[in-house]
């Protein structure tokens, strides 16, 4: 499990300090912060001045090199808009955004594990179908505009709820409605078709046999076996999250790292773009692994293909000696979708 | 998006009448037959033609229209026949048609999400049909690109390199299709893998086919269906990133208009002229389940072993079928 979880993350930081670098040196090039910082009427020594004292002079290795020295030290910079510590403002944001994406997530696996179990129960039945035009909706409806119906409906119509802001409980109803759509829609889908082919399984059979009842059978035996897809994809849609908080953040006016992130953008803030960048990466690099983990925790023949995941490769970590004593021959019931 | 059921649309038998649909199931039907048998694929196919009719031939027709200031008509709400068809769909502060400006957002928006989608389709599943056929440190090296693309957000990704390189159309194609290029290359990729392993391609490869002979002969044809199927999933996805990216302002830049812009502009004046705003927002919503039906039904045609389910007499009967199966 070590070896596993060690090869993991060493495979997994590659694409963190590529990402970095990457956003790092694209910073770079999106045009001179003194042209936007510095009154129209500076004088060429006063742009020169601030190019140096910025240290935008030097040549793009030696500033990269000078930044991963700070960032080692937990120094991120300093905002070229407030002066204020940039990795300080990443980190004010990021709660926001993390209780944001959490709320989200957590409703739309509950959600989707209720909704898409109950559509496996009668492939093709009514709650089926509506489900699945459903899932289908929710994957067609672009996040900004719903947001902004929702606004126009919810709060200016109606008056319910307030138009941004995160004040009163109330103002989060939209924001989490309208992030939610997705990742419930795509789960609904992966957990109906794992349950459906989880359902068909011989170990099922058993389980009525020996007389278990329904609901056993559902949260015991098919469910526990249908988490590990949805999990995956349920990691996928997490990353995927990022995309729809910049937009929900930015219409809501919550003040998340997406929003941090597109302001820093449009101003040229380097520190602070690269922070958040930064920050994002690793959050993200956490999921991956502590979904792995989960994974393997829930299904135990994953555990030496675990690798697998994503990728398929195999590590050497013995086969698992302890199969679930209700899948002794499911050997595809939960695998990789 | 060249709508792909249609290529045996000639076909000399025309599809059968629904009065006897049973008794032809032997012949088996043509795509074009099966595509008008399932009323949902046939509706997305139909919008999605007029979709790409207005984007082809709305401009020339309307074009004027959509720039024409008429301060007379401004701010005039929906289907009010008195103002006249042009303000059908109500007009902006300046007395701008939003019918006019929404056929000619329309070719936009597919001028982005068409050629993004077609461009990551051809060198993902090249990439990844390539990948997995020579397998080895070639598809090793090719999936950890792939997860180092996919490991990122791509609106981010999006945001800092439209940012570096100004918000053109055809920056915005370029970069939608880099962080969609992974989709395909690993389908095509584990596809290919497996393919590779097959008797028919061991069978090539002992008669001294070279590799590249035996990919574009053996390997690509199987796995086109599967990567077609993706790709009309691709474009609904797509275009939303395009509308995403314009709504925040740093997609298709004015005086252009797409739909996501029309969307960004309209939301200030939503408490006025709730219309700017919702309308564009529908054309997403309509052309993106459209696309979705047709993939849905495009996965089972293409699919030999599930075919026959779309051969079959109907939904309703065949929901019966499986129930008096299952009850018995």
């Amino acid at each position: 499990m070590l070896t596993y979880l060690r090869k993991r993350i060493i495979s997994s930081a590659l694409p963190l300090v590529v990402v970095v670098v990457g956003v790092f040196a694209l910073a770079r090039m999106t045009g001179n912060p003194a042209a936007l910082y510095l009154p129209l009427s500076a004088t060429p020594e006063m742009r020169a001045e601030f190019i140096t004292r910025n240290g935008l002079d030097q040549p793009l290795l030696v500033q990269m090199g000078n930044y991963f020295g700070g960032v080692l030290h937990l120094d991120f910079g300093t905002s070229l808009r407030t002066g204020e510590a940039a990795g300080a403002m990443a980190l004010r944001a990021f709660p926001a955004t993390l209780q944001l994406a959490g709320v989200t997530m957590a409703l739309a696996i509950l959600l989707a594990v209720v909704v898409g179990s109950w559509a496996a129960l009668k492939p093709n039945g009514i709650i089926d179908r509506i489900a699945s035009f459903f899932s289908m909706a929710a994957a067609s409806i672009p996040d900004f505009w719903l947001a902004i119906v929702g606004i126009l409906v919810f709060a200016i119509t109606l008056g319910w709820v307030p138009t941004s802001g995160v004040e009163t409980s109330a103002s989060w109803i939209l924001p989490i409605a309208t992030l939610l759509m997705r990742p419930f829609g795509a789960l609904v889908q992966v957990v109906r078709g794992a349950m459906v082919s989880a359902l068909s399984e011989p170990y099922i059979r058993l389980a009525r046999s020996k007389g278990s009842g329904q609901r056993r059978v559902i949260t015991h035996h098919a469910l526990r076996n249908a988490a590990a897809p949805a999990l995956t994809v349920a990691g996928d849609l997490t990353v995927g999250l990022v995309n729809g908080a910049v937009v929900v953040e930015t219409i809501f006016g919550w003040p998340g790292i997406g929003k941090l992130m597109i302001d820093s953008i449009l101003q040229r803030d380097f520190a602070v773009l690269q922070a958040c960048v930064l920050l994002t990466a690793i959050a993200i690099f956490t999921l991956n692994i502590v979904i792995d983990l989960l994974y393997a925790l829930l299904d135990p023949r994953v555990r030496p293909a675990a690798a697998g995941r994503r990728r398929a490769r195999r590590t050497e970590t013995p086969p698992a000696t302890t199969p679930p004593a209700d899948a002794p021959t499911a050997l595809a019931g939960a695998a990789r979708p | 998006m060249s709508t792909e059921p249609l290529h045996d649309a000639g076909a000399p038998h025309l599809p059968p009448p629904p009065a006897k649909p049973g008794t032809n199931r032997s012949n088996s039907p043509s795509m074009f037959g099966l595509l008008l048998r399932d009323k949902f694929a046939t509706t997305g196919a139909v919008i999605l033609l007029l979709v790409l009719a207005t984007a082809a031939f709305g401009p020339a027709l309307m074009g004027d229209l959509a720039t024409k200031q008429n301060l007379m008509f401004a701010n005039k709400a929906p289907f009010n026949p008195d103002n006249g068809w042009e303000y059908l769909l109500g007009s902006d502060s300046l007395g701008r048609s939003e019918l006019a400006r929404l056929v000619v957002a329309t070719r936009t928006t597919l001028l982005v999400a068409v050629p993004a989608v077609a461009a990551s389709l051809v060198v993902g599943s090249l990439w990844g049909v390539w990948a997995g056929y020579h397998r080895g440190i070639r598809e090793t090296a090719s999936m950890r690109i792939a997860d180092i693309i996919m490991s990122f957000p791509s609106l981010l990704l999006a945001v800092v390199v439209l940012y570096v390189f100004s918000p053109s159309i055809a920056n915005i194609v370029l970069i939608l299709a880099i962080t969609r290029i992974p989709i395909y290359l690993r389908t095509a990729r584990a596809e290919s893998a497996e393919l590779q392993s097959r008797t028919f391609v061991d069978a090539a490869r002992t008669f001294g086919t070279r590799p590249n002979a035996i990919i574009g002969r053996h390997v690509i044809p199987i796995v086109t269906p599967t990567l077609l199927t993706l790709a009309t999933l691709e474009f609904c996805y797509v275009m939303l990133a395009e509308s995403s990216l314009s709504f925040l302002g740093i997609g298709i830049q004015p005086p252009d208009i797409s739909w996501g812009l029309l969307v960004a502009q309209g939301r200030q004046y939503l408490q006025t002229a709730w219309w700017l705003s919702i309308f564009p927002g529908v054309a997403i919503v309509v052309t993106a389940i459209a696309a979705n039906m047709l993939a849905a039904w495009l996965r089972i045609a293409t699919d030999p072993a599930q075919r026959w389910r779309l051969a079959l007499p109907g939904r309703k009967k065949l929901i019966t079928t499986i129930r008096t199966k299952e009850s018995k």
